[in-house]
Parts: structure tokens; C-alpha cells; sequence
């Protein structure tokens, strides 16, 4: 599972809209970094099972097909665009229901997904999809040990330190940043995915274009709308959503007036009594 | 994400340059892999738009993975551990994300697993490459090596090789040998058939090889028992995994130091010969050279490219009696100077980059099929100009990175003397761009003979038919101007040299840079006159060029026949 997400890392003064939204127009949208971590994880199972193959789904508008693309180019088979209205206006859970309603009908033996996005940063969606199909969760995996049949052993990055688990299969995988960073897009697959297009994509190609890819399966991005994966209609979108934002507030950090303090004894006493008093101590 | 494709428009302009189209039919053979292979083109755009994206994946390797590891790689250098190269952390990381990302064979047929994309795009990588760390260039810039083997060698021999290089092998040539350097003729690497084992056995020593412990070298060995000259020399290949060649030890450089400069000892190594015996250094280290000439260009460029850049952004922040440094005209100066030489050179080498690529596609249908009248036509044409512009393009940018990495030092002051900043190890790196592949001095050698048969005339008077626009007029004028100096240069040290023997050797260098400069000048003023934004560089570089000239054909005006002998040591 991946997110396009708008480039949050270097954001210009225009990246907030007056009413304290994203203004997503003057952010570029780009792969989720975290997700890319997962992806290199995913290609990691491929080349040791050899016979794997790794499909990304990803729900949003039309251009999310970029990121399929972007990870067919670093090593992914295809993928899954889930794309319609209904799903407008998600919050994580209606989100986690529509992909563990896709996810049911693709019927992965693995699911890896990156630990958050820079959007959001809940870090909710990768264990809500895997309560949603029953399967155990590892979440802030940062290594890839072994994988096997019905099993894998992966290594955990904690708070003071690692830990390594065994999670019997099928198991929902979130990836932290801390592990390796995903391979580069890679020459030739460039050269043969270029032209993959997502359903509607297609739809609104050229003829000359449609036939191409016609006759190259492996270029067509599968694309579901939300009548291909059966939910319930109240689960998804803005009415499957929950979380409702009481109030978006601008938060600036503003240095307040300095104090000066000698090495006296009863200056350093005077700070210790603020600091205790303001509850900063003790 | 710093993509040094992306961010380099310069780069891209050459990239859209009209003699694109006909290379890309040639190396396309309009288009015959289409149905064969999923990622050959299905036309000229399609083509275009790969080379783009292979490009633009390049320029993110070099600016994410490579630049990033320059300075500890640069540090740290690679070890001799068991007769064996053991490269620095940072290199191996390299060559792992260039595999990764399928970079390798970049311009050897599909059928060997390669990206059949033209010389001209592998000399953008390698500039970008270097752009990263220009010591790395050199070893990811062997495959080249893989160019002669496809040329030269035996079905069975590329069948072997060539998709072993696609696969990210590096590779190597032994030329150099303690008393073999400029003069290869004098090699003296012994090669006997060994007629029970049907291989070839190689004994002896090679010095200064550049990768030396790389997956696949081709070693210029003596066949001939006997011979003491370049006809006893052969082209030979050597399988690293077949074992018998020790690296005795790794030279301590003043730059490049990521690049392993190996002394290796051949002990009865197996080895396999390349085309015909006695071709080796007449005909395929020919090859070899010219190849390595334009890598070593490209990888001049890429360090002008950035040291050019680690000064501009340091006369950017640097603070002095109240306000950045750029805003002083001294520095100001430098570095427009700076910029134009390094546009300069990558004009030059991209001009020579599309020489070579017509030339080279054209030869190789030859060996598919007979030539057409007039595509026998273009290659002697394009044969001509890859030959005469070959030396130019090596020359003057290898000179430039040394200009221009000697400058950016100087803009940075004394900060720019520690290590603390990278345009010291830019320095050090340039140094042996004007030296290896051969030295300027024997550029000009190479050079010299375009003077004397017109070839550079002729490709000046071509230039001279574009059309100048408003922008252009003056500078144009200016270079016709300079062009009938040329001539009347060369007229009176060609008269002179009549009844004095060693004058034009003695003037060879002079002449060469003015051609040279002229002809850059030309280059630019046609970018100018395509796009606005080259206006400016090309009117810095025709003062600077002009410069130049006027100083060379001075020193020849004044030059007497006596100072043959003056100079003799």
C-alpha cells in the first residue's frame, strides 16, 4: 500500500492556504517516503522468494497512478488504482475500510505498507487495515530477515532499541524510514512501463495509444471504482469518516524575552523555584 | 533531491540538439528491436523521451548517491587486501545503485542486454558521473571498454563479455608500462600460446593501471617474439575470474584517489585474443584512446561543471565588508569566466560527442551491410570531423577544469585551501585530466595534422554559412574577422616551416588553440542564436577567445625561424 502525498518536506510560504488546508497545488506530489521504504522491503521478499510478484494499490484521484507508475519503474509487477468520489473526504478509517475492501478481492499473501504519511502522520491506516483482515500486525519494521513459506521474521526499530519478531502469514507489514531506502528507478523497466496507464487514463487516450497498450497487458494499471470492491456505502468517504477538524489553528514559535542569569547562588535558586512553580521541574 | 540532470539545463539543450534525430535512425536501425525487446523505442520521440528518463535517473544517482559519498571516498581510497582491490565503502555503494538502476552497457546493442543509447548520452552520464566524484567516473566510464570488444572482437567473444558488462562488470585497459607511457609501441607485456590449454598466456607488468583489478581488461600485450616495435603488439582479453594477475600495489595520487591506480603483475594469466594479431596498437587502442579521449572531455566538463557551481554558491554566501562577495566585480568577473568555459567545453564536447555517433553507427552497418554511396559520404565525413575535433574537445576541457578548479579555489579564499570545502579535492582531482589519455602536448599532435589538411577550415567555413541573428551579427563579424588570422597564421608558420624543420612543431600548440577557439565560438554563437539565454555566455567567451587569439598570433607574427633553435633544450 502506498499514498502520493503532497511534498511536505520543503514547503514554501505558500503551502498553507488561508484557512490553515494544504494548498496542494503548490506542493509537488510525490511518493510517500515511507511507503518507498516499504516498497524496498516488498522487493526485498521478491528476491529472496524469487517466484513473488509486488503490486502497489493506492487510493486517490486519477494522478496517484504516478506512484504505481514510480514503483513499477523501481521494481513492482503493477498495480491497483482505487479511485471514485465516494471515496472523497476519507479520514484513516474510512480509508483503511476502502483498501481492506480492495485488499479482500486481490487477496495478497503479504501486505507492506510504509509506518505513516508526511500528510497526515497518524499512522493509523497500516494497523486498521490489518484489524479490518484479522491479520497480525508488525509495524516500525526496519529489516527484512527471512521470509518463508506461511512466515517472516523481521527486525523492529522501538524507542531504546530493536526487537526482532516472527509473524505467521498473511500479516500487514508498516515500514519505518529507518530502513533501506528504496532502489532507484531502474533503466530498462523505465523504458518499458513509460506508457502504463490506469483504466480511466486509457480511456481517454488516443486510439493509437489505446491499441499499444492493448496488445502489452503489462501496461495496463488495474483500476477499481468503489462498486468493484463491494463495500457498504456508509462506510466510505466524508460518511464513513469520523474524525471531524473542530478548528485549524496556526501555530507560531515565538522566542520569548530573554533572562539573564549570573552563576549566583541565588539567582540559580530563583530559577529553580520558576521552573518547579511552572511545573517545567519536578 | 538534487538531480544533476534536472537542474542542468545546459545538459538538457544538447540533448534536443537537431543532429539527434539522425543518430538516433542510425543506432535505431529505424527502429528494428521495437517488436523484439519491451524497452527498445518505437520512433524518434519515443527514443528521445527514453534517453530523457534514463537521464533524468542518472542525474538523481549522481546527486543523491554519488556526490554524497565524494568526499569519504576521497578519503578513504581503495586497499590492496589478498593481490586484490578492495574499493573504498563509498564506491561500492556506487556501483551497487548503478546496477540497480541498470546503467550499465549503456550504449551496447539489446541483444547483449545493453540500453543501445548513442555515445552522446554516455558522455552526458560520465559528466554527470564526474560531476559526482570525478574519480568514480573513471571506473563506472570503462564500460567503454565494452564499445572496442563490441567493434572488435569475435561473436563468441562479445556472446562472453558483453552482457556481463550490461550486468555491471567493470572493466579496465592495460596499456601502460614502467617504460611504455606516451610511447605504447615500446610495450613489452610478454603474450605465448599456450598450445595444450588453446589460450594465450600474459607475463609481465603493467603500471598505472586505472582499475587495474576490474572484472574485464583488455591488455596490450606483445605477441610477436621478437619485434620491438607497435606492429608486435596485440589486443588481448583477460578474465578476472580466471585468476593469474596480481595487484602489487595501488599508487598514492594527488586526486582521483577514489580510483584505483593499480601496478599488476601478470603470472601465465590466461587470456583470449581481440581481432587480428599485430592490430592491437595500430588499430583497436586507436579505438580505445579516441573513446577514452571523449570520456576523459566529459569528465572535464563535469568538474568544471562543479566547481564552477561550489563557487558560485560560496561567492553566494560569503560576507565581506558588508555584502557577498558575487557583488564584487573581481569575483563577478571569475565567474562569468567560469560559466563560459564550462558551457564552452560541454559545447565542444557534445558537438564531438555527435561526430562520433553518426561515425560510429554508420561503421557499424558497414560491417552489416554495404553502404549506400552517400552513407559512405557522411562517415568519411563525420569520420573526418570525429578524428579532428576528438583532440579539441579532450584538450580544452581537461585545460578548463584546471582553470576553472584553480578559480573556484580563489573564490573561496583561504577556506578554499582547507579541506573543509570540496573545490580542494575539485583541484586536485583536475589535475590529471590534462595529463592521462594523453597529455595536451600530445593532443596538439593529434590536432596539428587538422590544422595542415584543412579540416578545421573547412568546418569553420561551414559554421560561417549559418545565418547570424541581431544578437549574433556582431560577434559573428568579429570570428570572420579572427578566421582570416587563422589562416594567415598558418600560412606563415607553414612557409617558415618549409626551410625550417621543427617550426610548425614549435608553433603546433598556438595553432591548434586558435582553431579550437574559433571553432567553440562558432558552437556558441549557434546555441545564442537559438536560445536567447547563451547570449551572454557566448559574447563573454568570444572577448575571452578573441583574447586568446590575438595573443597566439602575436607570439607566431613575431616568431622567427631562429627560435627553433632557441628553444631546443
Amino acid at each position: 500500500m502506498a499514498k502520493q502525498v503532497p511534498d511536505t518536506r520543503n514547503v514554501g510560504k505558500d503551502a498553507m492556504t488561508a484557512e490553515g488546508t494544504v494548498n496542494r497545488a503548490a506542493l509537488a506530489a510525490i511518493f510517500n517516503p515511507e511507503d518507498l521504504n516499504a516498497l524496498e522491503m516488498a522487493l526485498q521478499m521478491k528476491d529472496r522468494l524469487g517466484e513473488a510478484t509486488v503490486h502497489v494499490l493506492t487510493m486517490g484521484p486519477q494522478r496517484a497512478a504516478d506512484i504505481i507508475r514510480e514503483a513499477m519503474f523501481r521494481g513492482a509487477d503493477g498495480g491497483y488504482l482505487l479511485s471514485g468520489r465516494e471515496f472523497a473526504g476519507s479520514d484513516t478509517l474510512a480509508t483503511s475500510y476502502a483498501l481492506s475492501c480492495a485488499l479482500r478481492k486481490i487477496n495478497p499473501d503479504i501486505i507492506v505498507a510504509g509506518r505513516q504519511a508526511i500528510d497526515g502522520d497518524t499512522a493509523q491506516v497500516g494497523p486498521q487495515v490489518a484489524e479490518k483482515l484479522g491479520m497480525p500486525q508488525v509495524t516500525y519494521a526496519e529489516e527484512l530477515i527471512e521470509i518463508k513459506d506461511g512466515e517472516i521474521v523481521v527486525k523492529r526499530r522501538l524507542e531504546r532499541g530493536t526487537e526482532v519478531v516472527v509473524s505467521p502469514l498473511p500479516a500487514v507489514i508498516t515500514v519505518n524510514s529507518s530502513a533501506k531506502e528504496c532502489r532507484p528507478r531502474n533503466a530498462k523497466r523505465v523504458m518499458k512501463f513509460k506508457y502504463a496507464l490506469a483504466t480511466s487514463e486509457l480511456a481517454a487516450a488516443d486510439e493509437q495509444c489505446r491499441n499499444f497498450i492493448d496488445e502489452r497487458p503489462y501496461l495496463h494499471i488495474v483500476e477499481y471504482a468503489a462498486a468493484d470492491v463491494n463495500p457498504d456505502p456508509e462506510q466510505l468517504g466524508l460518511a464513513g469518516s469520523p474524525t471531524k477538524v473542530k478548528k485549524i489553528e496556526n501555530v507560531v514559535f515565538q522566542a520569548k524575552e530573554a533572562k539573564a542569569l549570573t552563576a549566583e547562588d541565588a539567582d540559580i535558586e530563583s530559577l529553580m523555584v520558576e521552573l518547579i512553580s511552572s511545573h517545567t521541574l519536578g | 533531491m538534487a538531480n544533476f540532470f534536472s537542474d542542468n539545463k545546459d545538459l538538457q539543450y544538447h540533448l534536443s540538439h537537431p543532429l539527434m534525430k539522425r543518430i538516433i535512425e542510425l543506432k535505431e536501425r529505424n527502429f528494428a528491436d521495437a517488436g523484439v525487446y519491451d524497452y527498445a523505442p518505437q520512433n524518434v520521440e519515443d527514443a528521445l523521451d527514453s534517453y530523457q528518463r534514463v537521464l533524468d535517473i542518472v542525474g538523481e544517482v549522481c546527486g543523491e548517491v554519488i556526490a554524497a559519498n565524494a568526499e569519504s571516498v576521497d578519503k578513504e581510497g581503495p586497499r590492496v587486501v589478498n593481490d586484490h582491490v578492495e574499493y573504498a565503502a563509498g564506491t561500492a555503494r556506487n556501483i551497487e545503485a548503478l546496477i540497480e538502476a541498470g546503467l550499465s552497457g549503456m550504449t551496447l546493442p539489446r541483444k547483449y542486454d545493453g540500453l543501445n543509447m548513442p555515445v552522446t548520452c554516455f558522455a552526458m552520464a560520465n559528466e554527470m558521473v564526474a560531476r559526482a566524484d570525478a574519480g568514480f567516473e573513471n571506473i563506472w566510464g570503462l564500460q567503454d571498454c565494452a564499445e572496442t570488444i563490441n567493434e572488435f572482437a569475435s561473436e563468441e567473444i562479445k556472446a562472453k563479455f558483453l552482457p556481463w558488462v550490461s550486468a555491471g562488470a567493470t572493466c579496465a585497459m592495460d596499456l601502460t608500462e614502467p617504460d611504455a607511457g606516451s610511447d605504447l609501441g615500446a610495450v613489452m607485456l610478454k603474450a605465448t600460446y599456450d598450445e595444450a590449454a588453446g589460450v594465450w598466456r600474459l607475463n609481465g607488468v603493467k603500471r598505472f593501471i586505472t582499475n587495474g583489478d576490474g572484472d574485464i581488461s583488455l591488455v596490450l600485450a606483445r605477441t610477436e617474439d621478437g619485434t620491438k616495435d607497435a606492429r608486435g603488439l596485440s589486443m588481448l582479453i583477460y578474465d578476472k575470474r580466471d585468476g593469474g594477475v596480481k595487484v602489487r600495489r595501488i599508487e598514492n595520487k594527488l586526486g582521483i584517489k577514489g580510483s584505483p591506480t593499480c601496478e599488476l603483475v601478470f603470472n601465465n594469466a590466461p587470456a583470449t585474443l581481440v581481432g587480428d594479431r599485430k592490430m592491437g596498437l595500430i588499430k583497436y587502442v586507436m579505438s580505445l584512446m579516441n573513446a577514452a579521449r571523449l570520456g576523459i572531455a566529459a569528465q572535464s566538463t563535469g568538474l568544471c561543471e562543479a566547481a564552477y557551481r561550489e563557487a558560485l554558491k560560496y561567492a553566494g554566501e560569503r560576507e565581506q565588508f558588508g555584502k557577498p562577495i558575487i557583488q564584487f566585480a573581481a569575483v563577478a568577473e571569475m565567474l562569468k569566466n567560469m560559466e563560459a568555459k564550462t558551457i564552452a567545453s560541454r559545447a565542444m564536447l557534445y558537438e564531438t560527442a555527435r561526430f562520433v555517433d553518426i561515425y560510429k553507427q554508420l561503421n557499424h552497418i558497414s560491417h552489416e551491410r554495404s553502404l549506400e554511396p552517400e552513407e559512405r559520404q557522411e562517415m568519411k565525413f563525420y569520420n573526418r570531423l570525429a578524428d579532428g575535433f576528438t583532440p579539441l574537445a579532450k584538450m580544452f576541457a581537461s585545460e578548463y577544469a584546471n582553470e576553472v578548479a584553480y578559480d573556484s579555489i580563489q573564490i573561496h579564499g583561504g577556506s578554499g585551501y582547507m579541506k573543509d570545502y570540496a573545490c580542494e579535492r575539485l583541484y586536485r582531482d583536475a589535475r590529471i585530466m590534462n595529463i592521462y589519455e594523453g597529455t595536451t602536448q600530445l593532443q596538439v599532435v593529434a590536432a596539428i595534422n587538422h590544422v595542415t589538411k584543412g579540416t578545421y577550415l573547412e568546418q569553420i567555413m561551414r559554421y560561417e554559412e549559418n545565418t547570424p541573428t541581431e544578437a549574433t551579427k556582431a560577434m559573428f563579424d568579429k570570428l570572420v574577422a579572427l578566421r582570416e588570422v587563422y589562416t594567415k597564421a598558418v600560412e606563415r608558420v607553414e612557409s617558415i616551416d618549409k626551410e625550417c624543420a621543427g617550426y610548425k612543431d614549435f608553433h603546433a600548440r598556438r595553432l591548434v588553440e586558435i582553431a579550437g577557439y574559433i571553432i567553440m565560438s562558432h558552437i556558441l554563437l549557434r546555441q545564442a542564436g537559438e536560445n536567447e539565454e547563451y547570449v551572454a555566455p557566448a559574447q563573454i567567451f568570444v572577448k575571452y577567445a578573441s583574447k586568446k587569439i590575438v595573443e597566439a598570433s602575436s607570439y607566431i607574427e613575431q616568431s622567427e625561424a631562429s627560435d627553433v633553435e632557441l628553444f631546443r633544450a
